[in-house]
């Protein structure tokens, strides 16, 4: 069992899984920032390897990665902050890259690395869900691996069981609406209909609810669809403006918990 | 084995192209992929987009022989002349297809990424003439060097939307483009201006693309009584006017294909879109193709004087050709375009875009025999790279024959 499903064993409501952009706002700045996450009180967090061409993410992830770049941030050096975090916390960690990422450095190798200095999952929003079938699923589990696949409100019900089915060791990652990332606006009585449907379709896979979630209110309103919610635009935003020392990272925390 | 260097039926090349694409745009391309075979086989279909072909774009181009070019070099030298077409290059031969695709689908607003400009103003056009909202995306880069396009494509209405991420060029459009398309799942279709991207893509953009050498197959016909070169030439950027005219001799072996890319300042510059010689396999906008890239897989940023060329990746079907053999490339530099430009404009009164003149140095480089056909795909025209040519017309020309 990875850290993630135990987890999900452990508690089933208000997981806050917090998401930024590994070597932002500098090259070392994950392993302190994610020991402060813990210790606020997220339940998982969600490492993003800066990639030059983030498709599926908005301005405010992609100018982080853009800064990551930089700073000189290398999938070497993650797997090396992920072994420090790993000296001081026990919080669950997904790996969420695109799979250019993973077929570049060699996916066997990558796994390898991820799953030898304590990540438990990973996520490739890019990686089809019959590649990793074909391909990938039995490397991923025989590293005890799990991965996350992504849902949106145009996903069929065919697709959204796959998806859970083959998320089972993670959680499954349910889009809020169609959008990129980084948006902010409320939840609206579509969405709302569509994580009571999700509800239903997912089995016993859990779910977070990711994209716009950027305050107590959102947070609490998608926490009552699923399992709990992912953060990453507005902390990333939040870093950007009050740094990332401890003080800081407790009070965005506290302003979504408390 | 029945060998064929078309698409197969999982939308592969050999290794190359599929759908690498997040969930947010997976019901978008699942319907093109269900449907475009269906909707542009329809009869009803066909028709118009002939009509339009003929009447409105001015198909076909014609295939002229240069009788200077074929004297200088040696082999009788035909000009498949893209450039004829309305708005100046092959590009609008896909945005009339996917314009009448996009309607098929009850698409009500257009997206496009451009580099040249060219695929912008064939989109602005289009979408003027069915009266559909039309939003370009273009890096900042090239909306300052190819100005007279811009300005074009807003006349038509249109509106260009400069990209301001990475090099500000054709990927980051491309970028801007998709996340656009992610944002509008509903309404919007993305006219793609090349081919690459996720599957259907490349495949659709060539057969839209195939008229070209549709047209080469019957003129070749009439003017030398067989139906096929002894060589294609074309430029490569994304590979759409090299894949539309080589489409119906792919599995012609008899027809040597040889693309030009652009090295740039030269291959080992650090300044260069050469991405055959300088890529590796990867994925790039939704597509496993030839990229370049770092070893952690962080994409290059391509460099080129043409913009479009200046692009990091390749079509899956040409990574095929080259890697398969059935196709060669010649790099060809900034200058060694720029010279052929000339060269063409001198020997031939036509001024080529600077994306074609790359494909025209490559006559320099291939030992043609006398009695060799050759084509040269005339991509367009080069109304829109004048200030750049301007600056090089002191230059000492004719440097490029030996
Ligand atoms: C005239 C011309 N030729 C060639 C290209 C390159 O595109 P492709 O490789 O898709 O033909 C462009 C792109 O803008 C162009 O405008």
């Amino acid at each position: 069992m990875n850290r993630i499903e135990a987890l999900f064993t452990r508690k089933k409501k208000n997981i806050l899984n917090i998401y930024f952009t590994a070597g932002f706002p500098e090259l070392d700045a994950a392993v302190s920032v994610v020991t402060y996450l813990d210790q606020a009180g997220a339940d998982i967090v969600e490492l993003g390897i800066p990639y030059s061409d983030p498709l599926a993410d908005g301005p405010t992830i992609q100018e982080s990665g853009t800064l990551a770049l930089k700073n000189g941030m290398t999938i070497d050096l993650l797997f090396q902050q992920v072994k420090k975090i790993r000296s001081q916390s026990e919080i669950p960690i997904v790996l969420m890259g695109y799979f250019n990422q993973m077929l570049q450095y060699g996916v066997e190798d990558f796994l390898d690395q991820a799953a030898s200095n304590g990540a438990d999952a990973l996520i490739m929003p890019d990686l089809p869900m019959d590649v990793y079938k074909s391909d990938y699923q039995s490397m991923f589990e025989e590293r005890s691996l799990g991965i996350s696949f992504l849902v949106t409100p145009q996903t069929s019900d065919e697709r959204i069981k796959r998806a859970a089915e083959l998320s089972k060791n993670s959680f499954l990652y349910i889009i809020s609406k169609s959008s990129i990332t980084g948006s902010a606006s409320n939840i609206s009585q579509v969405q709302i209909d569509y994580f009571n449907k999700l509800e239903k379709l997912k089995a016993d896979t859990p779910s977070l609810i990711g994209f716009g979630i950027h305050n107590k209110e959102t947070f609490l309103t998608a926490s009552a669809h699923a399992n709990g919610a992912i953060i990453g635009s507005a902390f990333i935003r939040h870093l950007s403006k009050y740094g990332f020392e401890q003080d800081s990272i407790s009070s965005f925390i506290d302003g979504i918990l408390k | 084995m029945n060998e064929t260097y078309h698409i197969n039926e999982s939308g592969y090349y050999g290794a190359f192209g599929g759908a690498f694409i997040p969930e947010m745009l997976y019901a978008n391309v699942e319907r093109l992929r269900s449907q475009y075979l269906e909707i542009i086989a329809k009869e009803s279909f066909q028709e118009q987009f002939t009509e339009l072909l003929i009447d409105y774009v001015g198909r076909p181009s014609p295939l002229y022989l240069a009788h200077k070019l074929s004297k200088k070099y040696g082999a009788k030298i035909y000009l498949k002349r893209e450039d004829l077409n309305h708005t100046g290059a092959h590009k609008i031969n896909n945005t009339i297809g996917q314009i009448l695709l996009a309607k098929e689908l009850g698409k009500k607003r257009i997206i496009a990424e451009t580099g040249a400009g060219q695929h912008g103003v064939a989109t602005a056009t289009v979408c003027a003439l069915m009266g559909i909202e039309c939003i370009v995306y273009m890096g900042s880069v090239d909306i300052e060097r190819q100005a007279p396009n811009v300005s074009r494509m807003k006349m038509l209405g249109a509106e260009v939307r400069p990209a301001e991420s990475g090099s500000k060029t054709l990927k980051d459009a491309t970028n801007e483009a998709i996340r656009d398309w992610i944002n509008n799942p509903v309404d919007t279709h993305y006219i793609i201006g090349s081919v690459v991207g996720p599957h259907p893509y490349p495949d659709m953009v060539a057969l839209f693309q195939s008229v070209i050498s549709e047209e080469m197959k019957w003129q070749l016909q009439e003017k030398e009584g067989r139906d096929y070169p002894d060589y294609i030439l074309a430029c490569v950027g994304g590979g759409s006017n090299a894949a539309g005219s080589f489409y119906h001799y792919l599995d012609e072996l008899r027809t040597k294909l040889y693309l030009a890319e652009a090295a740039g300042k030269g291959i080992d510059s650090g300044h260069s879109a050469a991405t055959s010689i300088l890529g590796s396999e990867g994925i790039i906008h939704g597509s496993r193709t030839m990229l370049m890239q770092t070893p952690d897989g962080q994409i290059i940023e391509p460099y080129s004087i043409s913009a479009g060329l200046d692009y990091p990746g390749i079509g899956p079907m040409h990574a095929n050709l080259i890697k398969q053999g059935r196709a060669k490339v010649i790099p060809v530099t900034d200058i060694e375009a720029i010279d052929a430009a000339f060269d063409l404009t001198r020997e031939e009164g036509i001024i080529p875009a600077l994306e074609t003149a790359h494909a025209f140095h490559m006559l320099n480089k291939i030992d043609f025999r006398k009695e060799d056909i050759v084509v040269v795909n005339v991509s367009g025209r080069g109304d829109k790279d004048l200030s750049t040519y301007i600056k090089y017309l002191n230059r000492p020309h004719n440097v490029s024959d030996e």
